[in-house]
């Protein structure tokens, strides 16, 4: 099987400092990754270079493309990744304001990827955008609401809806459940793992809580200093901790 | 003729401005920045237009200035004024006679020939602009052709009112290459906008010149359950009697009593040299 993605020794520096250095992993169609460390340890600079919105200064990011077979997307043309962007790959902010447009309704956001791949028929936009409202739970009689009178939870799922309305094969997520309270955190992670499953995604989450990787990621990636630390199978690397942070981290987790 | 250069302007600026029209008409649609000059007016008054003009005209033109369609408006009338008094071009409020009409938010009644410039003041030449605030990532979508945004604005007009109320300022797409905002004209000058003259845009305060070539492909986007339609107001004009002119609503009095006037007054006006009469033209008459 080809990897859906391999990601060979990218490295980000911001000056002399280092962003994420010498990162290298492969990951499969329909699997679930996690990337776990405390704030400064790379973990966003890794995805915002993955999604293609930072250039990284080396390495290789080859993404196995629909038409192409792989190609790397680093030296692919602009437009063609911001084609990849709008289609192929999905990206969920940490905070929904950041992946909106919140001056449009909740039915104009998801309707926003279709039309911008081409999509001109008002009535089958409009089908598919309650479609998606009740997928991820929200009312359809919300439609025409503007995403400033949802509450964060809401937001956060029609951000969801919004990114994989265009059934894209990748979605990078940047904290996706920062923000939320435990209760609304559940539920989102509850719809998260069901639509990963369900239309066999591909997901690199950035998190730094452990509960969130457990219930999602089939394999986890340690950062620490813009370095993978420790990797491999999420309940292998949170059960049996190897490196000193990890083990570090693992046992920072409170305990209710 | 006053100690002015010719039309206002100096001849390196307007040169300046004419490598701007120029590239413009190679590239229909798109927007070509210029070094837009403090004229003597305020800026939203026709700076930019003005500048157009200055570049355009020869002394051997015949000038004329609409605004909203009306040879009679203060705005219409000073800039009338003004390239009387630097340019010393002749001046006429007949559409046919003119070689160069600049014109703020309306295109004339009567059809364009191959010898005109129709030059037009615009506000915001991008259409982008109240979906995408940032300069850089509008530039980004016209060069990289991603205008699915501009769908998301008619998408949001069909879900708030039933039907597309964009009614001025409708986006087109020029050539099959570029979205434009063909300036606050009504949507129902937006067919004519595929005509036989030159039209030129020009934006001072946002520096920027854009034009459509003569016998250009110009197509209103819409929806394809929701087609783009020409509106005007369901009614003949109440002077002339025109069925196929825009029309102004003017409010007579409290009693709710109003009258349809054509917008372009030399169209209206040469309607009416030619007999034709319209409800209330008799009474206004007498």
């Amino acid at each position: 099987m080809t990897p859906l993605l391999q990601v060979k020794r990218i490295e980000k520096r911001y000056g002399a400092r280092i962003g994420c250095a010498d990162v290298s992993f492969d990951l499969y169609p329909g699997e679930v990754m996690g990337i776990v460390g405390e704030s400064g340890s790379g973990k966003s600079t890794l995805l915002n270079c993955l999604a293609g919105h930072l250039e990284p200064d080396a390495g290789q990011i080859i993404f196995d493309t629909r038409a192409d077979g792989p190609v790397d997307t680093v030296t692919m043309s602009e437009p063609e990744r911001r084609m990849l962007g709008r289609t192929d790959w999905a990206f969920v902010h940490q905070h929904a304001r950041d992946g909106l447009r919140m001056s449009v309704s909740a039915g104009g956001n998801i309707g926003e990827r279709l039309m911008a791949v081409g999509d001109c028929h008002y009535g089958d936009i409009r089908d598919k955008a309650i479609d998606w409202l009740d997928r991820v739970e929200i009312d359809e009689g919300r439609v025409d609401d503007r995403p400033t009178a949802f509450s964060g939870g809401m937001q956060q799922r029609l951000q969801i809806a919004r990114n994989l309305v265009t059934g894209p094969r990748l979605v990078f997520m940047d904290e996706p459940t920062g923000g939320l309270d435990v209760s609304v955190q559940a539920r989102l992670l509850d719809l998260l793992r069901g639509l990963v499953r369900e239309m066999g995604l591909s997901a690199i989450i950035v998190t730094h809580d452990l509960a969130v990787v457990r219930l999602l990621a089939d394999r986890l990636m340690v950062m620490k200093d813009g370095r993978v630390v420790e990797a491999g199978l999420t309940d292998q690397v949170l059960d049996d901790p190897q490196h000193a942070y990890t083990q570090l981290l693992v046992s920072s987790v409170l305990q209710v | 003729m006053s100690e002015y250069n010719f039309a206002y302007l100096d001849e390196q600026t307007k040169r300046m401005i004419r490598r701007a029209i120029l590239k413009g008409l190679a590239v229909p649609g798109y927007q070509v920045p210029f070094a837009s000059r403090e004229m003597p007016m305020p800026y939203g008054w026709g700076t930019g237009g003005v500048q157009v003009s200055a570049a355009t005209l020869t002394p051997e033109d015949t000038f004329k200035v609409i605004d909203q369609g009306a040879d009679d408006t203060t705005n219409a009338v000073s800039i009338r004024k003004f390239f009387e008094n630097t340019a010393d071009v002749e001046t006429t409020e007949e559409t046919e006679k003119a070689t160069v009409i600049q014109t703020r938010h309306r295109i004339p009644e009567a059809k364009l020939t191959e010898d005109q410039i129709l030059v037009y003041q615009v506000p915001i030449p991008e259409p982008l602009r109240f979906l995408e605030p940032r300069e850089t990532e509008t530039r980004k979508m016209h060069s990289l052709e991603e205008y699915g945004l501009m769908h998301v604005k008619l998408y949001e007009d069909i879900s708030q009112h039933g039907a597309i109320s964009t009614s001025y300022a409708y986006p087109v797409k020029v050539s099959d290459r570029y979205v434009m905002d063909p300036s606050p004209i009504p949507k129902f000058d937006n067919p004519k906008l595929e005509m036989d003259a030159i039209q030129l845009f020009g934006a001072g305060r946002e520096q920027r010149i854009y034009a459509v070539p003569p016998h250009t492909k110009v197509v209103s986007l819409d929806f394809e359950d929701y087609p783009f339609e020409a509106t005007k107001a369901d009614h003949p004009c109440d002077l002339c009697g025109a069925e196929d002119s825009y029309l102004d609503e003017v409010i007579m009095d409290d009693a709710g009593n109003r009258m349809f006037v054509c917008s372009d007054t030399d169209y209206c006006r040469s309607r009416r040299a030619a007999g034709h009469v319209g409800r209330l033209a008799e009474e206004g008459a007498a």
